[in-house]
């Protein structure tokens, strides 16, 4: 997430918007992400996991925090809503690195 | 003249280095991340000092609680490098299967969620709304644990 703030800029530039999506409430977010942290792209909240859900993304009783979470995963979806690339990590600490997201922007057309 | 046994906490320092460098420092890069081997080189430093400090407690004229005090040392660092590798190898699996996540190809379900300032926004939005003045080439959406 650091990184993806850090590199923003070449996001924007290569036309791609970053939307990041927890379980948080959205003053929850507002104060971490954005007054906290100072992360200037889209947050979204889901809160009752609707939308983790659908996307088959929960960690139930998740260890650190015991509860039910999304796991780390990215998806590069194309202007029809359509996937075009995706990381869904069989590591939690190898979830997408800044520059492999970047590159994976390049295979949009 | 007592003198402090600097090698061993040499050794206790560097193997904490080495174990919280990982999470916190390494893991941002995919060279160091993938396999931790600066980790596992700050280990050796550390191992070394802690070997030099436990010969040099051993000595005959060391007293007991200096010999209790870097075995303990020495047997931390052992434990911090094996909690290392659990955490990675082991704990860094422990993720459900996601099998029917999209896959690349299929549509991304739509959905309708709240952003910070509670305003419904929906992927169809995202997906129309301009990004830098013109209609975006795609939405990276990343789903991230949340804070906590």
């Amino acid at each position: 997430m650091r990184g993806v703030e850090k590199n923003l800029n070449k996001f924007i530039e290569a036309g791609i918007r970053v939307v990041g999506i927890s379980v948080d409430t959205p003053a929850q977010t507002r104060r971490h992400m954005v007054q906290e942290a100072g992360y200037t792209f889209t947050f979204l909240s889901d809160p009752k996991l609707e939308t983790i859900r659908r996307y088959d993304l929960v960690h139930e009783k998740e260890m650190a925090s015991g509860a039910d979470i999304a796991r780390p995963a990215e998806f590069l979806v194309d202007p029809s809503g359509t996937v075009r690339w995706r990381m869904v990590t069989g590591n939690f600490f190898k979830h997408a690195l800044p520059e492999q997201l970047l590159e994976a922007t390049k295979s949009l057309p | 003249m007592k003198r402090i046994n600097w090698q061993i906490w040499a050794g206790f320092v560097l193997s904490l280095v080495a174990a919280f460098s990982y999470p916190f420092v390494f893991v941002t890069w995919a060279t160091t991340r993938e396999f931790p081997w600066a980790n596992l080189v700050l280990f050796a430093i550390a191992f070394v000092f802690l070997f030099l400090g436990l010969r040099r407690a051993f000595k005959p004229d060391k007293r007991i609680v200096s010999k209790i005090f870097s075995s303990l040392a020495a047997a931390f660092g052992v434990v911090l490098l094996a909690a290392l590798l659990f955490m990675i190898y082991v704990m860094g699996s422990w993720l459900p299967a996601s099998t029917g996540a999209p896959q690349v190809g299929q549509k991304a379900p739509e959905f309708a969620l709240t952003d910070p300032n509670n305003k419904p926004v929906t992927l169809a939005q995202l997906l129309t709304e301009p990004v830098n003045n013109k209609p975006p080439r795609g939405v990276l959406l990343i789903f991230y644990r949340g804070y906590w």
